[in-house]
């Protein structure tokens, strides 16, 4: 069995060729996603901004800002992340993050923040609404057809009459449906409020060691994509990663040491039924050069990394094919 | 020296402008079409790339309308990726200040900003009626006046933020109470180049107080000039000098090898543009009833148009018309006088075609309307996709070189430096 492969980019540079220098490593390498850290509190810039504004400049790697639902409209996401799907040929992806900050809800001025259920309802709410919107539109909704005088076929269309406790949305979309049809919706799961409430297609865990994960793995619904997070330093010498290592401490396990020994490692864990494993380099200057140059090759010689030659996120992580659910209709 | 003239160039979106039926008609969403655009834009030195911003499909008699070119994508999202591609070119967006808020927009303009070296603009709207509420948290409508209010707090705030270079900040209005630390250091621009395209007295007001340029409607060369001595007459007011705001109005040309060429030429995008359908929506939209029972071809309504302008038979467009009645006996007397059917009445009205000709006329005529005062430069609208702009780029832009009113490199780093404002 392979692994899907991933970092966690989550730098505060405003300098877009530091931007494009890390996606494009990551790129060559052939791995599947990264993934761009962000939150409203902190100091950096927006991260489906940077996503886009390195997809051009990148051809395989799926790209999956990070967004809010605590302080955002989801009917600006769904568009958003829709457009960012478009720009990208079908490399879209979405990790949805709540804010139960007082400090991240006074700079939006909003109102007072919602409790934690409260924050995983809204927020499954918001991704009901965006994967609605980007249904709204069919496949084939744009027709173009002289004769009739008509661009689009409006039966295609659909108002998607969302109401809940937190906001009401009409559609349809602004965006026509994007190349995915769905973008790949992922979320970072501490535990099951995270998996049994949001409608996600990847969870990123954050296990322990093998046994942990293989816990995880069995409450997580089948056909979903778990991912396990690992906080990787890693130089030719242990001695010099532990050294790098100091006191970092992680929500995830937090690995010092050699390329094979991180794959060993790797090699360690898949077996609980871990679908891939998203790598947040301790230094990125330092450390994604050596996850691509050094581990990659190394997995790839044991034969437990194979990049895809998929040209979707979707296909990349074998997800299946979106069905429309206002048409029914399964797409490649 | 003779004034320098601005040019950006508007991506031909959703309108019956853009015309798809076309057989070189491209795909209006497609990251290429954007691309070839813009980089003909650059090519031809010019200082921005325009897009509008959409909210909510437009429905005409309850349904969406499905003529024109329907859906597009997100604003922010396409400029981002658009300065992946281009080096020189501003990126202006369309952003409206009611449905969103001025802390996350604040931020994603400073990272455009950053990530575009410069190259950042927002067009702010303030987008009419309730209509797009139904998609959004705020839900429902803000008068008229407090949405001026809420743009201008929206604009203060901004800057309040982008002022901040990543420190602690707090704006409290009528409208807004935030506060906190901003996630952006000062971006290269410093602020953005703030754009507006309200063209109410509160929206006159509030470019003459806070922007840096005005997207304009007015075209015809004394109807310009009058709006061009009313706006800049109003910066004084708030310690601004006459150069300090750009008009800019959006127009459109056709191109000829022969001035009757190019007539002809636009003639037959007029009739693109204004199919018999298109004709009689775009005659609801002043009449504001149910016409599809008239003859496209035929005479104008006998019947008044109705004028509850509370309940529009067209939702999510600006409105139009002030005075409707007035209007509707004008179009009437024309189409008498000129014996015109609805369709061909519709053609002339609605037209914005006011430069057709060869290169070397509409050469000319561009930078007669800059050198009298009737605007600073043109957003211009081409109907095609994405090769729209190529034959103005080609032809119009080396003439305008030549008679020493536009640049043939760009002097600047930033758009703001391009536009010569401070
Ligand atoms: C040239 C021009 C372009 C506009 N573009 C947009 C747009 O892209 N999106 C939008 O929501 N409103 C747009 N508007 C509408 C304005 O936001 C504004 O709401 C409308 O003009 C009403 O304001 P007013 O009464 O001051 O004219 C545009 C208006 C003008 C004149």
């Amino acid at each position: 069995m392979t692994s899907h492969l991933a970092v966690a980019l989550d730098g505060d540079s405003f300098d877009a060729a530091d931007w494009v220098a890390q996606v494009r490593l990551a790129d060559e390498a052939g791995l599947d996603l990264v993934t761009f850290e962000d939150s409203f509190g902190r100091r950096g810039p927006d991260a489906v901004l940077v996503a886009s504004r390195v997809a051009p400049l990148t051809r395989h790697v799926g790209l999956v800002p990070v967004a809010t639902t605590t302080h955002t409209e989801p009917f600006h996401l769904s568009t958003a992340l829709a457009t960012l799907d478009h720009v990208s040929h079908g490399r879209a992806g979405w990790q949805v993050r709540v804010s139960a900050d007082p400090a991240e809800a006074a700079l939006l001025g909003r109102r007072a923040p919602l409790g934690f259920d409260e924050l995983f309802a809204e927020a499954a709410d918001a991704v009901e609404v965006v994967r609605r919107l980007w249904d709204s539109w069919a496949d084939d909704a744009i027709i173009k057809d002289v004769a009739t005088g008509r661009f689009i076929d409006r039966d295609k269309l659909h108002y998607i009459d969302f109401a809940g406790p937190y906001f009401a949305v009409k559609g349809p979309s602004i965006v026509p449906r994007p190349p995915q049809g769905q973008p790949v919706v992922a979320a970072l799961a501490h535990g099951p409020r995270v998996w049994q409430r949001l409608d996600a297609d990847v969870y990123f865990t954050t296990p322990a060691d093998a046994d942990a994960a293989a816990r995880i793995v069995r409450q997580i619904p089948a056909g979903r994509k778990v991912f396990a997070d690992l906080v990787a330093f890693l130089d030719d010498d242990q001695r010099t990663a532990i050294g790098r290592r100091g006191a970092a401490i992680s929500d995830a396990a937090v690995f010092a040491g050699t390329p094979a020994g991180l794959a060993d490692l790797i090699a360690a864990w898949q077996p609980a039924g871990l679908a891939g494993f998203r790598l947040w380099p301790g230094d990125p200057a330092h450390d994604l050069p050596a996850i691509t140059r050094e581990l990659v090759p190394e997995l790839r010689r044991r034969g437990l990394f194979q990049p895809s030659a998929a040209t979707t996120l979707r296909d990349r992580l074998g997800l299946p094919a979106a069905v429309n659910r206002y048409e029914g209709a399964a797409r490649a | 020296m003779p004034k320098q003239i601005i040019l950006a160039a508007h991506f031909p979106g959703v309108n019956n402008t853009t015309v798809w039926s076309d057989p070189r008609a491209g795909s209006q969403i497609a990251f290429a079409s954007f691309e070839h655009l813009a980089r003909t834009a650059e090519r031809g030195r010019f200082d921005f790339f325009f897009l509008a911003e959409g909210l909510r499909l437009r429905e005409q008699r309850g349904l969406i309308h499905d003529l024109d070119v329907v859906g597009r994508p997100d604003t922010l999202t396409v400029l981002a990726a658009l300065a992946a591609v281009t080096e020189h070119l501003g990126l202006a967006g369309t952003l409206n200040a009611t449905y969103h808020e001025p802390y996350e927009l604040a931020r994603q303009l400073a990272t455009l900003d950053h990530l575009s070296g410069g190259r950042a603009a927002w067009n702010v709207v303030t987008s009419p009626g309730g209509f797009f509420g139904a998609n959004f948290r705020r839900g429902g409508f803000l008068d008229h006046a407090d949405r001026y209010l809420r743009a201008g707090e929206f604009i203060e705030a901004a800057r309040a933020l982008w002022d901040s270079d990543g420190g602690d900040f707090a704006y409290r209005g009528r409208q807004f109470d935030i506060r906190g630390r901003f996630g952006a250091p000062r971006s290269p621009q410093g602020h953005p180049v703030i754009l507006q395209a309200g063209d109410s007295d509160g929206g006159r007001e509030l470019a003459a107080k806070y922007t840096d340029a005005i997207f304009s409607r007015h075209h015809q060369l004394a109807d310009a000039q009058e709006f061009y001595r009313d706006v800049k007459s109003r910066l004084a007011r708030y310690g601004r000098d006459r150069d300090s705001l750009k008009i800019i109005p959006g127009v459109s040309y056709v191109l000829g090898d022969s001035d009757a060429d190019a007539q002809e030429k636009a003639h037959h995008i007029r009739r693109q543009q204004v199919s018999p359908q298109t004709a009689i929506l775009l005659l609801e939209q002043l009449w504001n009833r149910d016409l599809s029972g008239y003859d496209p071809d035929g005479p104008l309504p006998e019947i008044d148009p109705r004028l509850d302008e509370d309940d529009t038979i067209v939702q999510g467009r600006a409105g139009m018309y002030a005075d409707r009645l007035r209007t509707a006996n004008e179009w009437r007397a024309r189409a008498e006088q000129k014996n015109l059917g609805i369709r061909d009445l519709i053609i002339e009205v609605t037209g914005r075609q006011n430069f057709i000709g060869t290169p070397a006329r509409v050469a000319q005529q561009l930078d007669e309307y800059v050198q009298t005062d009737a605007c600073d430069g043109f957003i211009l609208v081409p109907h095609l996709t994405p090769t729209g702009l190529d034959d103005f780029v080609d032809q119009v832009v080396p003439l305008l070189q030549e008679r020493g009113v536009f640049r043939t490199e760009y002097e600047a780093g930033t758009l703001r430096g391009n536009l010569g404002l401070a």
